[in-house]
């Protein structure tokens, strides 16, 4: 029972190797080293890698901007409450409003065009989970994120919010239309 | 000093402190206890989750899923920990408990804030989930509860580490403590990190939520409380580690592979283990690129590295021992010929390798930068960490009762047949669910979600079939698992009840010390190719493949997915 028991050479350290163990420690060291090289790697070939760019916010500051936006590029209307369905043009800044329980406006995009999109929250922490692409974002009050998106299939796609936000959180769905 | 009495257990030749052992009672009695009422909350949890129930409202679901998470991931585990932590020091190192005054106070503190807590969640108003992400607010009881606890475990580490001073200056033992006591200083040592990081934001977040701090700011208070909610997990990773290497010392006679490899990896977890917490923050705005490659990769994986070690050298040394006992035939006859019938090692056996296949990869996998957004906060999430925290710690602290029924609870098992079929309804079906949670989660069902039909919402989105159908799974393999749990509460209390009291050993005034064992040899002449244990070898290939194919199969994954930079 030794593991349990002080080990009975007092130089353990100087125990040698058995080979099942050299050669697994080798091969895990190369895997572990190749897993590295990949996430390193996908920053320079890879073209998903999540944008650092962040703005400390306030919810005065973002909605007067974000409001903006809606007064420049609405096409129409959707649903019972009259949400803005925005169209803005390729390369442009975008924002997306997070608050319970609800993201605001609908955005309208173009299909392998380049935007800016703006996200944060007026109240809780919320979650940006674009369904189906299946692309999560943690969405935290107080800061501006700046994510560059391209997206690259026509269709609809949901935004569903996949942090937890209080009672009505199941609720919380958003869309954006890709042309 | 304060007079005390030693036994040694005649079935297993262990010595136990009087004081220690009642300590190791309470703290494991209340640890299942809080197992007991977080598996009935699973019940609320699983029936909701499962689509076709939809049992609890949203505020019931909401509060049963955060009362949950805080037992099981909190209380029933740290508690156990804490009378592992006593068994690793006072009855592995045959020595007294050092001040077992102090060691009361700390159960009394982590019991008065584990109900304090319980009471703030069941009152209502402090429904915030295990993460309690501020600004949302719970009740000032809440966060006081969680303080108490930490505080009550942070003088239980200590009274560890006090122990293992009295066992040196005592010299109960000679030459280096055992590794399991080496694994357990591991997990003391990041448990001292974890409670610290821990204070250090709810201390804060208590005082916002009497008023008298304005605000904490919720990007420092996700960084800083994952370094509480991440690393408590890894507290558990190095106690379970220790407690797979304590079984097979004690289900084979085995002995390490090699002291130097073993106690390598457990100095590798402490240096880099802590450093997993960045994978919370990947999918966060304001926090670096280079910030989380280095972190979330525990510094170019060399935590994983060690978990890959630990995964070998334990059934390797499991299989040296039974190829010493003649058990030689082929590659599997060591494994085949186990003791499967003995639930001490079927648990941790199938602990180990849903801890490895299930928890292991998809942890790494998720744990990658940019193969995070396609998990983040997915029903994945908890898939992952039920393979790693229920089928890998929970699991072998089952295993680990067992044999502490008739050694420290000196009591016969009642019904030994339900407990040799426990771990494989409790292990296989937490296989089922795990998986078809991070199958769910593939497809972006999201976690702690009341409703994946989206009652109510303007713009509802339609998930597919398949989505359905994978959470329906949830629910049958959830209840299926939280029956096995039952059986365990069942054996465990039941035995502790009415189980035939067994021979204590009689008590002695003085600590008997470990004698010194002979130094035996290393060189190995069974096995082949020059490799002492070929057959694990050919299972650590079979779980290196499944991990490349799995963890390049999600880049292609992501490779698809929208542009973004």
């Amino acid at each position: 029972m030794s593991a349990i028991l002080p080990p009975a050479e007092r130089l353990w350290w100087k125990h040698p190797l058995d080979r099942v163990e050299g050669t697994w420690i080798l091969l895990a060291l190369i895997w572990c080293l190749t897993m590295f090289a990949m996430m390193v790697g996908w920053h320079i070939y890879g073209k998903q890698n999540l944008s650092t760019e962040t703005y400390k916010t306030t919810p005065e500051k973002f909605t007067a901007k974000a409001q903006a936006f809606v007064d420049k590029y609405t096409v129409r209307t959707e649903t019972a409450d009259k949400t803005p369905v925005v169209a803005p043009p390729p390369g442009s800044d975008i924002y997306m409003v997070a608050r319970l329980w609800s993201f605001w406006p609908i955005l309208e995009l173009e299909k392998d065009k380049t935007y800016r999109l703006h996200l944060t929250s007026m109240d809780y922490n919320h979650g940006f989970s674009l369904q189906p692409a299946n692309i999560n974002i943690q969405i935290v009050p107080g800061y501006e994120h700046v994510v560059t998106v391209t997206p690259n299939k026509a269709g609809t796609y949901s935004v569903v919010c996949n942090e937890y936000c209080g009672i009505n959180h199941h609720s919380m769905v958003g869309r954006i239309y890709v042309k | 000093m304060t007079t005390t009495t030693y036994r040694t257990c005649p079935r297993s030749g262990l010595q136990f402190e009087s004081q220690a052992e009642k300590l190791m009672l309470a703290n494991a009695v209340a640890a299942v206890v809080f197992l007991l009422i977080g598996g009935i909350l699973a019940i609320g949890v699983v029936l909701t989750r499962w689509p076709a129930v939809h049992w609890l409202e949203a505020d019931t679901f909401y509060q049963v899923l955060t009362a949950h998470g805080i037992d099981m991931l909190i209380f029933w585990i740290i508690f156990f920990e804490i009378a592992v932590l006593y068994f690793c020091s006072s009855t592995l190192l045959r020595c007294r408990l050092a001040t077992p005054r102090w060691a009361w106070a700390a159960f009394a503190l982590m019991m008065v804030g584990a109900v304090m807590n319980n009471w703030a969640v069941y009152d209502g108003g402090s429904s915030v989930m295990m993460t309690s992400y501020v600004p949302m607010m719970a009740a000032p009881s809440f966060y006081l509860g969680l303080i108490l606890f930490a505080v009550g475990a942070l003088i239980g580490c200590f009274v560890f580490l006090g122990t293992l001073v009295v066992a040196k200056r005592d010299k109960t033992y000679q030459g280096s403590v055992p590794l399991v006591t080496f694994g357990a200083i591991t997990a003391c040592i990041i448990a001292v990190f974890t409670i610290v990081s821990g204070a250090i934001i709810l201390i804060p977040t208590y005082l916002m939520s009497l008023g008298i701090v304005k605000s904490v700011d919720p990007l420092i208070y996700r960084t800083i409380w994952w370094a509480f909610g991440h690393s408590s997990q890894q507290i558990n990773v190095a106690a379970h580690i220790s407690i797979w290497y304590a079984v097979a010392a004690i289900a084979f006679g085995a002995k390490p592979m090699s002291e130097r490899v073993s106690r390598g990896a457990f100095l590798l977890y402490i240096l880099f283990l802590q450093l997993a917490s960045a994978h919370h923050l990947l999918a966060d705005p304001g926090v670096s690129t280079a910030w989380k490659v280095v972190n979330t990769s525990y510094f170019m994986y060399f935590a994983v590295l060690a978990s890959m070690i630990h995964g070998l050298t334990i059934p390797g040394a499991m299989e040296v021992a039974q190829r010493a006992k003649g058990y030689n035939k082929g590659l599997f006859e060591w494994l085949r010929k186990a003791p499967w019938g003995n639930p001490v090692f079927s648990g941790v056996f199938i602990s180990i390798i849903g801890f490895g296949f299930l928890g292991g990869i998809s942890g790494v996998m998720m744990g990658t930068e940019q193969l995070n957004m396609i998990i983040h906060n997915t029903i994945y999430v908890p898939g992952h960490f039920h393979a790693t925290v229920v089928i890998g710690t929970t699991l072998s602290f089952m295993a680990l009762t067992y044999f502490l029924i008739p050694v420290l609870f000196k009591r016969e098992m009642i019904a030994p047949k339900a407990a040799q079929w426990q771990p494989y309804l409790f292990g296989f079906s937490m296989y089922g669910f795990v998986l078809v949670m991070m199958g769910a989660g593939t497809l972006g069902v999201s976690r702690r979600h009341w409703d994946m039909a989206f009652n109510g919402a303007a713009l509802a989105y339609e998930w597919p079939g398949a989505a359905y159908l994978m959470m329906g799974l949830v629910g049958i393999f959830g209840i299926a698992a939280i029956a096995g749990g039952a059986i365990y509460i069942y054996v465990t209390v039941g035995s502790l009840l009415w189980g035939k009291p067994l021979d204590a050993g009689k008590p002695s005034k003085t600590f008997t010390p470990i004698p010194r064992t002979a130094p035996t040899v290393v060189a190995q002449s069974y096995g082949s190719a020059g490799f002492a244990a070929p057959g694990t070898f050919v299972l650590a290939m079979v779980f290196l493949v499944s991990f490349i194919l799995y963890y390049f199969i999600n880049w292609k994954y992501l490779s698809q997915v929208w542009g973004l930079s």
